[in-house]
């Protein structure tokens, strides 16, 4: 049958559309309004200390638009004008200095894209499948191109002479804000890849990720991603404070725990079809596709399977796999309306490959909340609806 | 190779912001505080979200119980049962508590707090005195319970080689599905569009000026941590103050006033302009011993704007 959106004229194509001042800030098109952060509200007591999820499920590429990229804070999203920041370095340097974010901008800046990932994304997980979406299940995370000064520029400003042998020092990171959040991270890393980030994705950072400056800490769980960045202390060792001792460790089935679990094991997950995405458009042709990250490195190869981890294939990469970023993989598949079991599983650049949840249960128990990077499975019905289980 | 930005950091300066206590003390500003004196400011400060006895309140944490629990199925993770350091502790109210308002607490009041998480944990008896002194004689019981990230050693090698590619079992089942427990937020995006809220044309302008409401909205930012208006507000940190202006003071149903509080209350304490202004300036001062933790607002214009968004809410 003739349709009648091209036999006949519509209305976009013989009046005006708006014109270039109608957004001087664009927002997106209102038919998108679902592609939205989302909180779950049981989880936190109060949204001012909690945590929301990215729309990872509607999302394509691998830059993650500020506007939906997932928030985490600990006393709100401060209100912080560009002029009234400081940053402080103080310890063991030769002189503490204090910089201006005017200052900032005069220092030599680089580019880099990292993803950020909360250490308790999938952490609902642990006990079994329990949220219906991959916004819900791996949403903790975001993936964007930073512009800022190497952390190592502004501690050699300072001067890490009276620091003596930097092997065994530390760098203790805190906010602006009420939370403060310090966390305390090794010098080695400090001096290799941490940024002192101003913009992200090419404009400045958006209140809710820490404007005007937040710390990025490459491969490493979010929380050390210090936003409202005021000051960073060099130590001879770490403070041991409340987000690296209560929180932010991982106890193992026997009761201890471990600390110092900074780094993001490789993971992936199928974004579509998912719970949040299923198939609408019947049998055929059908896009399966998701993301894959590796806090130790770069993806390296993806594997999907169909069946729920009997067989896997080699799923393609949409583009080689970079330094701890985010690496979108497509499998084109001929769907003819068979139930599947989608699953995932990445490959990075150590050789370590995606575990199940339940090698990693076998490995610490139930309890650990943070650092779940088993691989997921998405059951997809004849109907094209999908569901978050796990499988034998 | 430096570029010569920036300016030497002051040592007032330093002294304002490098606030952080180590494990070994270093840090500790000197001063002590009783686990009486910590009980009375617990209650006043912290019990609205933590419980009186510190077991948490809703989901907010609980600070005390949970001894040998942690290789359990839901380990109960407290300053008693699981932190390893008391610096953690001192530091953490010391910067970041009450909330809401952050770095109100003298030292002594911190140590004083303290010292009340210690004996609502059973670590100290009840006449203890925590000081900059005593303060490493302290044992917490899981000290030792912690081991640096293993993962290179235990699970790297697990987990890197290659993988099965085909017929890697021989069946698959479902053994668990989301479904069942349901605990996923509902998508409200295809909800019917809420109704249209009613106008209502004054036909007199009785209400507070819009302007200095829009701007007392944004005052409100600092009260909103513990205080909620409007539709479905509830009690938290301080009660829902919802048609305030013009109430008896400690009216609000179900919340727990401070005594000093309701003594005013029973006096016959209206809140009205005059006396929201007076309180909102100076809290402590307005009424000594109450248990708001604001330290007042400074500027006038800012105190003319809160009233009039109370006002605003009714």
């Amino acid at each position: 049958a003739d349709d009648p959106l091209i036999t006949e004229v519509q209305p976009w194509a013989q009046s005006f559309g708006d014109g270039v001042d109608a957004t001087p800030y664009g927002m997106p098109i209102e038919y998108e309004s679902d592609v939205v952060r989302r909180n779950v509200e049981w989880l936190t007591a109060d949204t001012i200390s909690s945590i929301n999820f990215t729309p990872i499920h509607a999302l394509d590429g691998t830059i993650t638009p500020q506007g939906c990229a997932f928030e985490r804070h600990h006393s709100g999203a401060i209100d912080l004008p560009k002029e009234d920041y400081r940053l402080m370095i103080n310890g063991l340097v030769d002189t503490p200095l204090v910089f201006t974010y005017a200052d900032l901008e005069r220092f030599p800046r680089e580019n880099h894209v990292y993803f950020c990932e909360c250490a308790a994304n999938t952490g609902m997980e642990w006990a079994g499948a329990q949220l219906n979406g991959a916004q819900f299940t791996h949403g903790m995370i975001h993936n964007m191109e930073y512009s800022g000064i190497p952390l190592r520029t502004l501690l050699n400003e300072a001067g890490l002479d009276a620091a003596g042998d930097l092997a065994d020092k530390w760098v203790f990171v805190e906010g602006a804000d009420a939370s403060s959040n310090g966390r305390s991270i090794p010098m080695v890393k400090a001096l290799d890849d941490v940024l002192v980030a101003f913009k992200a994705n090419g404009e400045a950072l958006r209140k809710e990720h820490g404007y005007p400056v937040r710390l990025v800490v490459p491969g490493w769980e979010g929380n050390m991603w210090v936003k409202w960045l005021r000051r960073v202390e060099v130590m001879d060792g770490p403070v041991e404070s409340r987000e690296e001792t209560s929180k932010y460790t991982d106890v193992l089935e026997d009761g201890t725990a471990r600390k110092w679990t900074w780094e993001m094991d490789a993971k992936s997950v199928v974004t579509s079809p998912s719970p949040q995405a299923p198939i609408t458009h019947g049998k055929g042709p059908l896009v399966i596709t998701g993301l894959a990250w590796s806090g130790r490195g770069s993806i390296t190869r993806v594997d999907v399977s169909l069946d729920g981890g009997k067989n896997w294939q080699e799923a393609r990469l949409a583009a080689p796999g970079t330094d701890k970023a985010l690496t979108r993989f497509y499998l084109d598949h001929d769907w003819q309306g068979e139930e599947m079991l989608l699953q995932s599983r990445a490959h990075d650049s150590t050789g370590y490959v995606q575990p199940t949840k339940n090698q990693l249960r076998e490995m610490r128990g139930l309890n650990s909340i943070y650092h779940n990077n088993g691989i997921q499975t998405w059951w997809v019905r004849e109907t094209g609806e999908a569901e978050n289980v796990e499988v034998s | 190779d430096t570029l010569g930005l920036g300016r030497p950091a002051t040592e007032a300066e330093i002294k304002a912001w490098d606030l952080d206590v180590r494990p070994d003390g270093r840090g500790l500003p000197p001063g002590s505080g009783s686990v009486a004196d910590g009980e009375e400011l617990f209650v006043d400060y912290c019990s609205v979200c933590h419980g009186v006895f510190a077991e948490g309140v809703d989901n907010w944490p609980e600070l005390a119980g949970g001894d040998d629990t942690l290789a359990d199925e839901d380990p109960v993770k407290t300053v008693g049962s699981y932190w390893p350091y008391l610096s953690t502790a001192w530091d953490y109210v010391h910067r970041s508590m009450p909330y809401g308002n952050a770095q109100s607490l003298t030292h002594d009041e911190v140590y004083a707090i303290v010292a009340y998480i210690l004996y609502s944990n059973f670590l100290v008896e009840d006449d203890f005195v925590l000081s900059h002194e005593n303060f490493l004689e302290v044992e917490m019981p899981n000290a030792d319970g912690f081991i640096v990230d293993d993962r290179a050693e235990t699970e790297y090698p697990v987990f890197s080689t290659a993988p099965c590619m085909t017929d890697c079992k021989d069946s698959v089942e479902i053994t668990m599905r989301a479904r069942v427990l349901d605990v996923t937020p509902e998508d409200d995006s295809a909800a019917a569009p809420a109704p249209e809220p009613e106008v209502t044309q004054a036909a007199a302008p009785a209400g507070p000026d819009p302007e200095l409401v829009a701007a007392g909205e944004k005052v409100f930012k600092r009260c909103a941590a513990c205080h909620q208006v409007g539709e479905g507000a509830q009690n938290r940190v301080g009660p829902v103050l919802t048609g305030i202006v013009g109430q008896p003071a400690g009216a609000v149903a179900d919340f727990r006033y401070s005594k000093a509080l309701e003594e005013r209350a029973e006096e016959g304490l209206i809140w009205d302009a005059e006396t929201l202004k007076a309180f909102l300036a100076k809290p402590k001062e307005f009424l000594p011993r109450n248990k708001m933790s604001f330290p007042g607002l400074r500027k006038d214009e800012d105190l003319a704007a809160i009233v009039a968004f109370l006002q605003a809410q009714e």
